[in-house]
C-alpha cells in the first residue's frame, strides 16, 4: 500500500516522458513516437490497475512533498490514492490506450503523425496527473496543462483556419472558468492555509470532515466556475462543439471521455467543500445544460457536432447527478458515459474515415451493410446513450440520476428537465442513426464506403462490450460502484429493483425512450430512404423552432455581439487611451513646455537682452559725446579751467557777501 | 609803515592774471611755460604774504611751502623744457595748437 | 571586492572595446561577448557561494567616498539583488547573441551593451543612494545611443522620448532625495538605504513636514514609475521597444525594466512606509490599470513588437500590484506576514521570469522581422508548417508568458495573487481579467502568425538555424527549470523578503 503510493507519480510521468522524448524526435520517426506513447500509456494503465486493486482493500493514502517556500510556510503538492482517483485513473488510461491504438489507423496518413502522439501523451499525462493530485494547486496545474493539450489537439490541423480559431476559442473560454477556479482556490488557500486535499487531518478536505464546512458558497461557486468551463456547461459550453474541428480520436478522447469529465471529477473531488447552496447551483446548471444541449442536437447535421452537443447534455446530467445525488451518482454516469461516448466518437470517426472526411449526416446513409462492425458497435453506443433498459450501461447511470433528482428536495423541475433531456437524447440519436446507417447512400462517398481496418474496429468492439458491461456495476440491485466509492459492503438484492421508488421511474423513462425512438424512427426512417435530403422533416413541420435550434439558440452570435465586441471595444478604447488620450496629454505637456520655452525666450530677448543692449549703447554714446571735449588742445583745457576758476571766484565772492 | 596785506594780494593777482593771459594767449610752448611760471610765482607770493600776516609768523610754514614750490617749479620747468625741446625736435615746431594727439 | 570586479569588468572592457581601431570590429564583438560570459560565470559563482540561510547583505564592501555628505561606496547583495544580478548576467549574453549580425559598427554597439551591463550590476548592488543613482543613470545613456543609432525608422523620436521621460523621472527622484537629505536632522543624515529605512522606521524622517514628505515621496515615485512603467507613465515604452534593435529591446524589457521594480522594493517601500500606506488605494488602482489596460491595448495592436511591448507592461503590472498590496501594512511588524511574503516572493519570481520570457519573445519577434521584413500581426500565416521548431519554441515562450503551469510564469503569478487577493481584494479582482486578456492576445499571435494556410510567399521560410537554436534553447530550458523548481528562486528570495517585510 505504502509502496504503490510512492510510485503513483509514475502514472502521469510515463506518458509525460513519452511526450518529452517524442517532442525531441525528428518528424520521420513515426513508429517510434507512436510506440513510445502507446507503451507509456500501457504502463500507466497497468500501474493504475495495480493501484485500483490496492484500493479495493484499503482506504486513502497520500504522499506529499514541499514544492517551494515563502514566508514562514511553504506550498505543498502531493499524490493521493483513493477509490475515486483509482477508478478514474483506470478508466482514463484504458480509454486513452484504446484511442491511442485507434489513432494508429486513423492518423496513419498524417504528416505530423509523430507530433500527434506526442500531444496525446501530453494530454494523458496531464489528465492522469490531475486525477492523482492531492493538492488543489497541482490539480489546477494539471488542469491547465489539459487545457493546453486540448488546445494543441483541437488545432492539430492548423492549416485550417477554423481549427486554429476553434483551438483558441476552447482555450480562452475554458480559461474564463479557470480564472474563477483560480480565485476560488486562492480564497480557499487563505481560509485553510493549505491546498492539500488530505494531509493527516490537516488537508482542506480533512478539515471539512473534522470541523464542518470550511469553504463558503462563494468559494464553492468559484471552483464550480472552473468545472463549468471545462465541462462545457451553460454558459461556457460554446467551445465544445467547435472543438470538433480536431481529429476524431481527439474528440473521442478529450471531448467525450476524459477531459470534459475533468470538471465533473473536480466537483467530485472537492465534494466535501461544496455547500448545499452551491450544490443547488450545480444541479440547476446541469439540468438546464442537459436539456439545452439536447434540444440543439436535434437540429444539427454534422455527425460529430451532434455527438458534441450530446456530450454537453450528458455532462449536464453528471452535474445534475452530483448536485442532487452525490459523488457516486455523478461519477457512475461519468464512467459509463466515457465508454459509450468514446465508442460513439470512434464509430463516427470510422464512418468519417471511410467516407472521405464526409461529416454531414445528410450526405451519408446506408452504411449498415457497408460497415457492419461499425454499425453494430455504434448501435450499442447509441442504445447505451439513449438509456435502453436493462442491458445498456447508460440506462442504469441515467436512472440513478433521475432517481436522485426525483428525491431531491430543492425543486421538482430538474427531474422533469432530466426526463425531457432523456426523451430528446433518444430522439436525436435515432435520427442520426437512421440517416447515417439506414436508407440509401445519399452520395457517392457513402456509396463506396468500406469497413475500417482492424486497428480501428477492435477498440470499437472492446468499448462496445464495456458500454454494456459497465452498467452492471452500479445497478440498484448490486450497487458495487457506489459502495466502492463510499466504502460500504456490497450485497446483491434484486428486490431493490422492484420497490415502489425504482420501478415506476424505470418504467417511465423506458416509456419515454421507447416513444422517442419509435417516433424519430418513423419520421427519419422514411426520410432516409428518400433520394434528396435537403430539408429535414422537422424543418417542414416547425421551421421557426428548427432554425432556432439549428443556430444553437444564437448563443455564439449573442456572444459575438456582446462579449467579443465589448472586448474588442475595450481593446480599442485602451489603445485610444494610449495613443490619443495619454499620447495627446503628453503632447499637450510638450506643447505647453514649448510655449513656456518660447515665452521665456521672448522675455529674454525683449527684456534682459534689450535692456542690457540699451544700457551699453547709452554708455558708449555718452562716452563718444564726452570724448569730443578732450580734443588734445591743452590750451583749451586751460581756458576752460580759467573760465571755471573765474566763475568759481565770482561765485565765492558772491557767496561771501 | 608796513604795507597792508591787500597790496600783496593785488600784486599777486595781477601777476596771476598776466601769467594766465600769457598761458592762454600764446601759442608757443615756451611762452606758455613762462606764463605758467608767473602764475606759480603769484601763488608763492600769496604764501609769503599770508605767512607774514599770520598770527604765528615764527612758524616758518609759508617759507617752507614756497621753497618746496620753487624747487618743484624748477624741476617742472626742466622737464617741461625738455619735453618742448623733444617735441620740437620731433615735429619741428613748438606751436601748442598743432598738438592734439591726446584727444579722446 | 568581487562585486566591484563584477561591476567594473564590463565597464573596463567596454572602454577597451570602444577604443579599438575601426578595423577590429570582430575582435571587439568577441571580446565583449566573452566578457559578458565571464560576468555570467562570476554571477553564477556568486550564487554558488551565496549563503541561503543568512539574512541581510552579503559580499559587503564599504568605503567612505564623500564623508561630509554621507556618500559611501557601499556594495552588498541579498537574495533579491542576487536574483537581479543573475538575470542581468543572463540576459546580456542572450541579447548579444541576438545582435550578433549587426552590421553598422558592431564594436560600438557591443561596447555600449557592456556599459549597460555595468549600469545594471551597479544598480543592483549599490546600497547608497548617490552611488545607486550614478549607475541608474549610467544605464540610460547607452540605452539612448543603442536606440538612437541602431533603431528602426522612427528611432530619433523613440530615443528622445525614452531619454526625456526617464531623465525627467530621474531628476524628480534626485531632487527628492536631496530634499530628503537637507531636511533630515544632522545626526541621522545619510544616503544609505538601510540607514534611511531605519531612520524612517523610527519616525526620524521629515518629522512634522507632512506636505514636504508627500512631495518627496511623489518625486521618488515618479522616477521609479516612469522606469517600470506604471500607467499612465508608460507611453514611451511601446515606441521605444518597437523601435529599438532586437538585442536592445531584450535588454530593455528583460533587465532594465526590473530596475524600476527593484527600486520600489529597495528604496521606496522601506523608506516611505507611511506614505505608501497613505497612497495605497490610488497606487493599487494604477497597478490594476497597468495590468488591464495594456493587456487590452496589446489586443488592439497590429504590430508584433508593440504587442509584446504591451504584454511587458502588463506583466510588470503584476509586480507592482504585489508590491503595492504588500507595502504600507506595517504596524511595527508585518500585519499579514504570510500573505505579504507570498506577494513579494511572487513579485521577485515574476521579475526574474518575465525577464527570461519577455526577452525570448522579443528575440523571436526579431527573428520573424529579420526573415520576413515585416512584423505585422496579419502579414504572416501558416508559418508552423514551414518552421515547426521555430513555432514550437516560440509557442513555449508565449505560453510561459500567459502563465501556463509547468513553465516559469505560473509560480510568480500564483504567489502574487495568493498574496494580493487577501491584502487588496478589490484591486486584484479588478486585475484578474488581465490574465484572460493576456491569453487572448498571445493566442491571437499564435493563430495569426503560425496557423492557417501557408501563404505562398513564405514558402521556404527558414526554420531556426543551429546557431539560433543554441541561442534560445538554454533560455527555453530555463523556463522549464524555473517553472518546475521555483524553489531555486524562492530559496534565495525568501529571506530577503522576510528582512524587507520588517521595514515595509
Amino acid at each position: 500500500m505504502e509502496s504503490i503510493v510512492k510510485y503513483l507519480w509514475l502514472i502521469p510521468t510515463a506518458p509525460l516522458l513519452a511526450a518529452g522524448v517524442g517532442a525531441l524526435l525528428p518528424r520521420r520517426q513515426r513508429q517510434l513516437g507512436a510506440g513510445l506513447a502507446i507503451g507509456a500509456i500501457g504502463i500507466s494503465f497497468l500501474l493504475s490497475c495495480a493501484a485500483f486493486l490496492v484500493t479495493l482493500h484499503s482506504g486513502r493514502v497520500s504522499s506529499n512533498f514541499r514544492w517551494f517556500d515563502f514566508g514562514t510556510t511553504s506550498v505543498q503538492l502531493g499524490w493521493v490514492l483513493d477509490p475515486l482517483g483509482a477508478i478514474m485513473a483506470v478508466m482514463v488510461s484504458f480509454v486513452s490506450l484504446l484511442i491511442f491504438v485507434y489513432s494508429l489507423g486513423y492518423m496513419a496518413k498524417d504528416e505530423n503523425f509523430k507530433q500527434f502522439f506526442c500531444f496525446l501523451a501530453l494530454f494523458a499525462a496531464a489528465m492522469l496527473g490531475l486525477i492523482i493530485a492531492n493538492s488543489l494547486l497541482l490539480f489546477f496545474m494539471c488542469w491547465e496543462l489539459v487545457g493546453l493539450a486540448s488546445y494543441l489537439l483541437i488545432g492539430f490541423w492548423f492549416q485550417k483556419p477554423s481549427a486554429a480559431a476553434a483551438a483558441k476559442k476552447a482555450f480562452i473560454v475554458t480559461r474564463i472558468g479557470d480564472l474563477g477556479f483560480l480565485v476560488g482556490m486562492l480564497l480557499l488557500y487563505a481560509k485553510t492555509g493549505t491546498l492539500l486535499f488530505y494531509d493527516n487531518g490537516n488537508g482542506c478536505l480533512d478539515q471539512t470532515a473534522v470541523a464542518g464546512l470550511v469553504a463558503s458558497t462563494t468559494i464553492s461557486l468559484l471552483i464550480f466556475c472552473g468545472a463549468v468551463g471545462k465541462s462545457g456547461q451553460i454558459p461556457l459550453h460554446v467551445w465544445l462543439p467547435d472543438a470538433m474541428e480536431g481529429p476524431t480520436p481527439v474528440s473521442a478522447l478529450i471531448h467525450a471521455a476524459t477531459m470534459v469529465a475533468a470538471g465533473v471529477f473536480l466537483i467530485a473531488r472537492v465534494y466535501p467543500l461544496m455547500t448545499p447552496e452551491a450544490l443547488q447551483a450545480v444541479t440547476w446548471v446541469g439540468a438546464l445544460t442537459a436539456v439545452f444541449a439536447a434540444s440543439i442536437a436535434v437540429a444539427q447535421n454534422d455527425i460529430k457536432r451532434i455527438l458534441a452537443y450530446s456530450t454537453v447534455s450528458q455532462l449536464g446530467y453528471m452535474m445534475m447527478g452530483l448536485g442532487a445525488g452525490g459523488v457516486a451518482v455523478g461519477m457512475f454516469h461519468l464512467m459509463t458515459h466515457a465508454f459509450f461516448k468514446a465508442l460513439l466518437f470512434l464509430g463516427a470517426g470510422s464512418v468519417i474515415h471511410c467516407c472521405h472526411e464526409e461529416q454531414d449526416i445528410r450526405e451519408l446513409g446506408g452504411l449498415r451493410t457497408r460497415q457492419p462492425i461499425t454499425f453494430a458497435t455504434y448501435a450499442v453506443g447509441m442504445m447505451a446513450l439513449c438509456g435502453v433498459p436493462l442491458f445498456f450501461s447508460g440506462f442504469w447511470s441515467k436512472d440513478a440520476i433521475l432517481d436522485a433528482t426525483h428525491h431531491w428536495n430543492g425543486s421538482p423541475i430538474p427531474f422533469y428537465l432530466g426526463l425531457l433531456g432523456a426523451f430528446l437524447t433518444a430522439f436525436y440519436m435515432t435520427r442520426q442513426i437512421c440517416w447515417v446507417f439506414f436508407g440509401k447512400p445519399a452520395t457517392a462517398k457513402a456509396e463506396h464506403a468500406h469497413e475500417s481496418p482492424p486497428v480501428m474496429t477492435v477498440p470499437l468492439v472492446i468499448l462496445a462490450t464495456l458500454a454494456v458491461v459497465a452498467g452492471f456495476f452500479g445497478t440498484p440491485a448490486w450497487p458495487w460502484f457506489q459502495n466502492y466509492l463510499e466504502g460500504g459492503q456490497v450485497g446483491f438484492d434484486l428486490s431493490k429493483l422492484m420497490n415502489e421508488h425504482q420501478l415506476p421511474l424505470m418504467l417511465l423513462s423506458t416509456a419515454l425512450v421507447a416513444a422517442a425512438i419509435v417516433w424519430s424512427g418513423w419520421i427519419y426512417g422514411r426520410a432516409a430512404a428518400r433520394p434528396t435530403r435537403e430539408t429535414d422533416p422537422l424543418e417542414v413541420a416547425q421551421p421557426t423552432i428548427f432554425v432556432l435550434l439549428q443556430n444553437k439558440f444564437y448563443v455564439d452570435e449573442f456572444y459575438n455581439a456582446t462579449v467579443v465586441r465589448l472586448t474588442a471595444a475595450f481593446a480599442k478604447f485602451s489603445d485610444w487611451l494610449d495613443r490619443v488620450f495619454l499620447g495627446g496629454l503628453i503632447k499637450a505637456v510638450c506643447v505647453f513646455a514649448l510655449v513656456l520655452a518660447w515665452l521665456d525666450r521672448a522675455l529674454d530677448e525683449a527684456l534682459v537682452n534689450e535692456s542690457f543692449d540699451t544700457g551699453t549703447e547709452t554708455v558708449r554714446s555718452s562716452g563718444r559725446w564726452l570724448s569730443r571735449l578732450q580734443n588734445g588742445q591743452v590750451q583749451r583745457y586751460l581756458r576752460i579751467i580759467g573760465v571755471a576758476f573765474c566763475g568759481l571766484l565770482i561765485l565765492l565772492l558772491w557767496g561771501s557777501r | 609803515m608796513t604795507t597792508p596785506l591787500a597790496n600783496y594780494l593785488i600784486l599777486a593777482s595781477l601777476l596771476f592774471g598776466i601769467g594766465l593771459a600769457g598761458a592762454l594767449a600764446r601759442r608757443n610752448a615756451v611762452l606758455v611755460l613762462i606764463g605758467l611760471e608767473l602764475m606759480l610765482n603769484a601763488a608763492n607770493l600769496n604764501f609769503i604774504a599770508f605767512w607774514r600776516f599770520s598770527p604765528h609768523p615764527e612758524m616758518l610754514t609759508g617759507q617752507m611751502f614756497v621753497l618746496f614750490s620753487i624747487a618743484i617749479a624748477a624741476a617742472e620747468v626742466a622737464v617741461g623744457l625738455a619735453l618742448v625741446i623733444a617735441i620740437y625736435r620731433h615735429r619741428r615746431t613748438a606751436q601748442l595748437d598743432r598738438f592734439d594727439s591726446l584727444k579722446g | 571586492m568581487i562585486l566591484s570586479i563584477l561591476t567594473f569588468l564590463p565597464l573596463a572592457v567596454g572602454v577597451l572595446v570602444a577604443l579599438l581601431g575601426p578595423d577590429r570590429q570582430k575582435l571587439g564583438r568577441n571580446l565583449a561577448f566573452a566578457t559578458s560570459l565571464l560576468a555570467l560565470a562570476v554571477a553564477v559563482g556568486l550564487w554558488a557561494s551565496f549563503d541561503n540561510a543568512k539574512a541581510g547583505m552579503q559580499f559587503v564592501e564599504s568605503v567612505s567616498w564623500v564623508p561630509s555628505l554621507g556618500i559611501e561606496y557601499h556594495l552588498g547583495l541579498d537574495g533579491l539583488g542576487l536574483i537581479m544580478v543573475l538575470l542581468s548576467a543572463l540576459i546580456v549574453p542572450f541579447a548579444m547573441l541576438a545582435s550578433w549580425k549587426i552590421e553598422n559598427n558592431p564594436k560600438l554597439y557591443f561596447s555600449l551593451m557592456l556599459f549597460l551591463e555595468a549600469g545594471l550590476f551597479g544598480t543592483f548592488t549599490a546600497q547608497n543612494f548617490i552611488h545607486w543613482f550614478l549607475f541608474w543613470e549610467l544605464s540610460l545613456i547607452p540605452a539612448f545611443f543603442l536606440i538612437r543609432i541602431w533603431g528602426g525608422p522612427k528611432r530619433a523620436y523613440a530615443a528622445s522620448q525614452v531619454f526625456i521621460y526617464t531623465m525627467g523621472g530621474s531628476v524628480a527622484m534626485l531632487a527628492a532625495f536631496l530634499a530628503l537629505y537637507a531636511t533630515t536632522d544632522a545626526s541621522t543624515r545619510s544616503f544609505d538605504f538601510a540607514q534611511l529605512a531605519a531612520t524612517a522606521h523610527q519616525g526620524g524622517l521629515f518629522a512634522g513636514h507632512k506636505t514636504l514628505a508627500t512631495a518627496i515621496f511623489l518625486g521618488v515615485l515618479l522616477g521609479l514609475a516612469v522606469k517600470v512603467p506604471l500607467v499612465p507613465f508608460h507611453t514611451w515604452l511601446p515606441a521605444a521597444y518597437s523601435e529599438a534593435p532586437t538585442g536592445t529591446a531584450m535588454l530593455l524589457t528583460g533587465a532594465m525594466s526590473k530596475m524600476g521594480v527593484y527600486g520600489f522594493l529597495r528604496v521606496l517601500c522601506p523608506i516611505f512606509p507611511e506614505q505608501m500606506q497613505a497612497w495605497r488605494t490610488p497606487l493599487l488602482v494604477l497597478a490594476a490599470a497597468t495590468i488591464v489596460l495594456p493587456a487590452a491595448a496589446a489586443f488592439a495592436q497590429k504590430d508584433l513588437k508593440r504587442m509584446v511591448a504591451y504584454s511587458s507592461i502588463n506583466h510588470l503590472g503584476y509586480c507592482l500590484l504585489g508590491i503595492f498590496a504588500a507595502a504600507g501594512l506595517t504596524d511595527g511588524s508585518a500585519l499579514f506576514p504570510n500573505e505579504q511574503a507570498a506577494a513579494l516572493n511572487g513579485v521577485i519570481l515574476q521579475m526574474f521570469n518575465h525577464g527570461l520570457t519577455a526577452s525570448a519573445l522579443f528575440y523571436f519577434v526579431g527573428l520573424i522581422e529579420q526573415r520576413g521584413g515585416a512584423r505585422g500581426l496579419n502579414d504572416f500565416g501558416g508559418l508552423r508548417q514551414a518552421a515547426p521548431v521555430f513555432c514550437g519554441l516560440m509557442g513555449i515562450a508565449l505560453f510561459a508568458s500567459l502563465g501556463l503551469p509547468g513553465l516559469n510564469g505560473f509560480p510568480g503569478e500564483f504567489l502574487i495573487f495568493k498574496g494580493t487577493l487577501h491584502l487588496a481584494e478589490r484591486a486584484s479582482v479588478l486585475s484578474i481579467p488581465g490574465l484572460l486578456l493576456t491569453a487572448i492576445f498571445l493566442l491571437t499571435i499564435l493563430q495569426r502568425v503560425f496557423s492557417g494556410p501557408l501563404a505562398g510567399k513564405w514558402n521556404g521560410w527558414p526554420d531556426l538555424t543551429l546557431g539560433e537554436r543554441l541561442t534560445v534553447l538554454p533560455v527555453v530550458a530555463l523556463m522549464f527549470v524555473f517553472g518546475i523548481f521555483p524553489q531555486l528562486l524562492t530559496g534565495l528570495a525568501n529571506l530577503a523578503v522576510l528582512q524587507m517585510l520588517k521595514s515595509f
